[in-house]
């Protein structure tokens, strides 16, 4: 049986890829904006939890767990990982259109690497068929 | 601050130990996904506490939960004497390929020709996007 995915659940693949990435951006952000911490300030950590920028950030992480163990309930490991490692992509294409930065040739040739990695995957079954697998012992169940 | 480079070995012992922790993190809590079943179908039965109790009651992920905290740490302890410009690269490739191996052997996934092509050139574009 080849397992295809719906509309919906390419979405949340796109939260998967999407959400870990600008949660990483807005913790840095944000800790830049709070200053360094070090073991006689320890109190700027519960500062830092007031900074609008890292409670951003932390809620995109929340959102990156959900949906990533979302994904992982529907579709193997291996086909979701290079959603994962898009995350590195959209790293790189912030830095380069937001922050301005410069991007060098090797990052561009990575850049093309991972987007062909993420197309040879998406193109394949998104689950590998168990036929012993009882999904009435599953959550599913319950 | 005084930053110590260690030595190879100890670099890559480091960089061992990152990589097999996200990998049994990342391959327990599949294998804990993949037990609970659909979270979207036990969603529209149970409501959204009904999701999240199915997950945290689940032994295979509190398992992975540990191992991804310990990466954590691991990682931490890692950029405290490597360079993270080796360490992240080299880390998130090995994750990728072991990842790859474990899900094969473990969770019995049917990891073909076009996956395994998608990790090498994943593991090859991460090294090039950390230069």
């Amino acid at each position: 049986m080849k397992h295809t995915l719906t509309p919906q659940r390419y979405l949340v693949l796109l939260a998967v890829t999407l959400t870990a990435p600008l949660g990483d951006a807005l913790l840095t952000r944000g800790m830049r904006q709070v200053g360094a911490v070090d073991l006689h300030h320890l109190g700027l950590l519960w500062h830092a939890l007031f900074n609008p920028s890292i409670d951003l950030g932390i809620l995109l992480l929340i959102g990156f767990f959900a949906s990533y163990m979302t994904a992982l309930s529907w579709a193997d490991l291996t086909f979701v990982m290079p959603s994962t490692a898009f995350g590195y992509v959209v790293v790189a294409l912030l830095s380069r259109f937001w922050l301005h930065e410069h991007l060098s040739a090797y990052r561009w040739a990575g850049i093309v690497l991972i987007v062909c990695a993420v197309g040879f995957v998406a193109n394949g079954p998104s689950l590998t068929e168990h036929p012993g697998l009882n999904r009435m012992d599953s959550g599913a169940a319950r | 601050m005084i930053f110590v480079h260690a030595g190879t070995a100890r670099t890559w012992s480091c960089i061992g130990g990152v990589a097999a922790l996200a990998i049994a993190g990342e391959c327990f809590i599949a294998a804990a996904m993949r037990r609970v079943g659909d979270l979207d179908e036990i969603r529209a039965v149970s409501g959204l506490a009904g999701a999240i109790r199915a997950v945290l009651t689940n032994p295979l992920f509190l398992i992975g939960a540990t191992c991804m905290a310990l990466n954590f740490f691991a990682l931490l302890f890692t950029l405290s004497a490597v360079d993270l410009s080796l360490a992240g690269p080299a880390s998130a490739s090995l994750t990728y390929v072991g990842n790859a191996a474990a899900a094969k052997l473990f969770l019995r996934e049917n990891v073909d020709r076009r996956r395994w092509l998608a990790v090498l050139f994943v593991c090859a574009g991460v090294y090039l996007i950390s230069r």
